[in-house]
């Protein structure tokens, strides 16, 4: 278990590096564009470290406002809180601020930056739909990706894949409209320039890229969770019967956007329920491993 | 060029040692920390107690062996703080007493009708449930902790250093059987 910890967080590591690499390239790629290599990078470096930052302050409330989330109220929701306060026990984590989401799909997420400002958040219709045990599963995944750093790590990657989007965005439509002058006075000076060339298809390729990056890092994620849940809660079959659950429940979780799909348990949108049969191509986008993957390897521990 | 060489051995050993011991002291700091988790609940769950006595005393006032007890089994849980093993064992006993009790109440529909009681025997079982979470939590910090100090490089500081042994949560063997429950 510790050496698939372990390995988790060397790809981890991997991959937002290669994040850094894209934004600096599609950065020259810019550059090269416009005619400037060392501003275009310049300003992609600026940008993301801009949204970076802003993102590790702000992302939770953004994160629960987006999601319709409200405070979950203590008494009401009594037996969350206690379940809660208990695994944080149990895990050493001090206790998260607790949400919830009026939403009848079972589904639930954590966000924040570091344990002490994290939150986690359930919509009713998990609260309704799990018994005890399943919930202590779902709620200790949450937990997991809290104590793991996940939740920053999740922030910081959909926080790249938005820069380098809005980058190449702003860039092939400078290219159409009023970038059309400075073209041309590059085609004057050097019209056979061939990182031009390399510069419009690393433009196009980079945000395809780092979405298929920021699924990777989600999926390994995702399983990591999996299993320290069930190392807190030292009862697999919980969470096993919990992602059944899911598996077999095909409500449609309203409250999630596609920004905010890799956060949750299980993705939220349609279409990917019927999971297990997808294509390699498709495969590639998911932020989540199929949930009978990820059943199949919880039954192994 | 050999001196340097010395200096440059000598020195990572050093290092070695200091981060060694370091890791040791934050291990050891963790399994305090675990433990003070323990003892809050623990004095919670006997801080409840009386209030629970005296509720149920007021509808089976004649049931003096229960409370006597669980009043019993409280204060030889406040006395014994010698060391988690022992605690753990009072713990027990506080638990089989306070099952009686319960059991008890069973007998007196007025009691459980009594939203004191009602309240008072939610917030124990909570309580319960925590010390369990807060269990495994130690558990898992003093494994941590007695690997560190029993394996190679680290038994050695561990020893020279004084880093001792800790106990788990646990009650001795004796203790730990399930009472009997008679019909």
């Amino acid at each position: 278990m510790n050496d698939l910890i372990a390995s988790n967080k060397r790809r981890t590591f991997f991959l937002l590096t290669g994040f850094i690499v894209i934004t600096v390239l599609v950065g020259m790629a810019v550059g090269v564009l416009i005619g400037n290599g060392a501003t275009g990078t310049i300003i992609a470096l600026v940008f993301s470290a801009v949204f970076a930052f802003g993102s590790y302050w702000k992302s939770d409330s953004v994160a629960l406002a987006v999601s319709r989330a409200v405070p979950a109220d203590p008494i009401e929701f009594r037996r969350l809180h206690n379940l809660v306060e208990g695994l944080c026990i149990a895990s050493g984590l001090p206790k998260p601020r607790v949400f919830v989401i009026r939403d009848d799909a079972p589904n639930a997420f954590a966000t924040g930056r570091n344990p002490k400002h994290a939150a986690i958040a359930v919509t009713t219709g998990l609260l309704e739909k799990m018994n005890r045990v399943e919930l202590e599963g779902v709620v200790a995944h949450e937990l997991s990706h809290i104590k793991n750093y996940d939740i920053l790590v999740s922030t910081l990657a959909v926080t790249l894949v938005g820069t380098i989007a809005l980058i190449t965005d702003i860039t092939i439509r400078m290219m159409w409209w009023n970038g059309g002058r400075v073209s041309r006075g590059n085609d004057r000076r050097d019209s056979t320039n061939p990182l031009a060339f390399v510069g419009i298809a690393l433009l196009i390729l980079a945000p395809i890229l780092a979405k298929i990056m920021q699924a990777a890092v989600s999926r390994r994620r995702e399983t990591l969770a999996d299993v320290s849940a069930c190392k807190m809660t030292r009862y697999p079959p919980g969470l096993i019967s919990a992602l059944e659950k899911l598996q077999a429940d095909s409500t449609v979780t309203h409250s999630a956007s596609m920004a905010t799909a890799h956060m949750w348990i299980e993705q939220p949108m349609s279409g990917v329920n019927d999971a297990g049969r997808l294509g390699m191509w498709h495969k590639l986008f998911n932020t989540h491993p199929p949930l009978a993957e990820r059943i199949a390897l919880l039954r192994e521990i | 060029m050999n001196i340097l060489v010395v200096v440059v051995v000598v020195a990572a050993v050093l290092l070695a040692l200091v981060l060694l011991y370091n890791s040791l002291v934050g291990r050891r700091n963790e399994v305090d920390n675990a433990w003070s988790q323990i003892d809050v609940q623990l004095k919670r769950r006997l801080d409840l107690i009386p209030n629970l006595v005296e509720t149920v005393k007021g509808y089976a006032a004649h049931e003096k062996a229960t409370f006597d007890a669980v009043i019993q089994a409280r204060n030889s849980a406040i006395g014994a703080t010698s060391s988690p093993m022992a605690q753990a064992a009072a713990d027990s006993a506080v638990t089989g007493a306070l099952r009686q009790l319960f059991a008890l109440s069973e007998a007196y529909p007025d009691l459980k009708a009594n939203q004191g009681f009602v309240s008072l025997q939610e917030e124990l079982s909570n309580t319960e449930s925590r010390i369990a979470y807060a269990r495994q939590f130690y558990g898992d910090a003093v494994l941590s902790y007695n690997t560190a100090i029993q394996k190679f490089p680290g038994s050695l500081v561990a020893s020279s250093f004084k880093f001792t042994q800790r106990e788990y949560f646990e009650a001795e063997d004796a203790a730990r059987t399930t009472p009997e429950v008679k019909f």
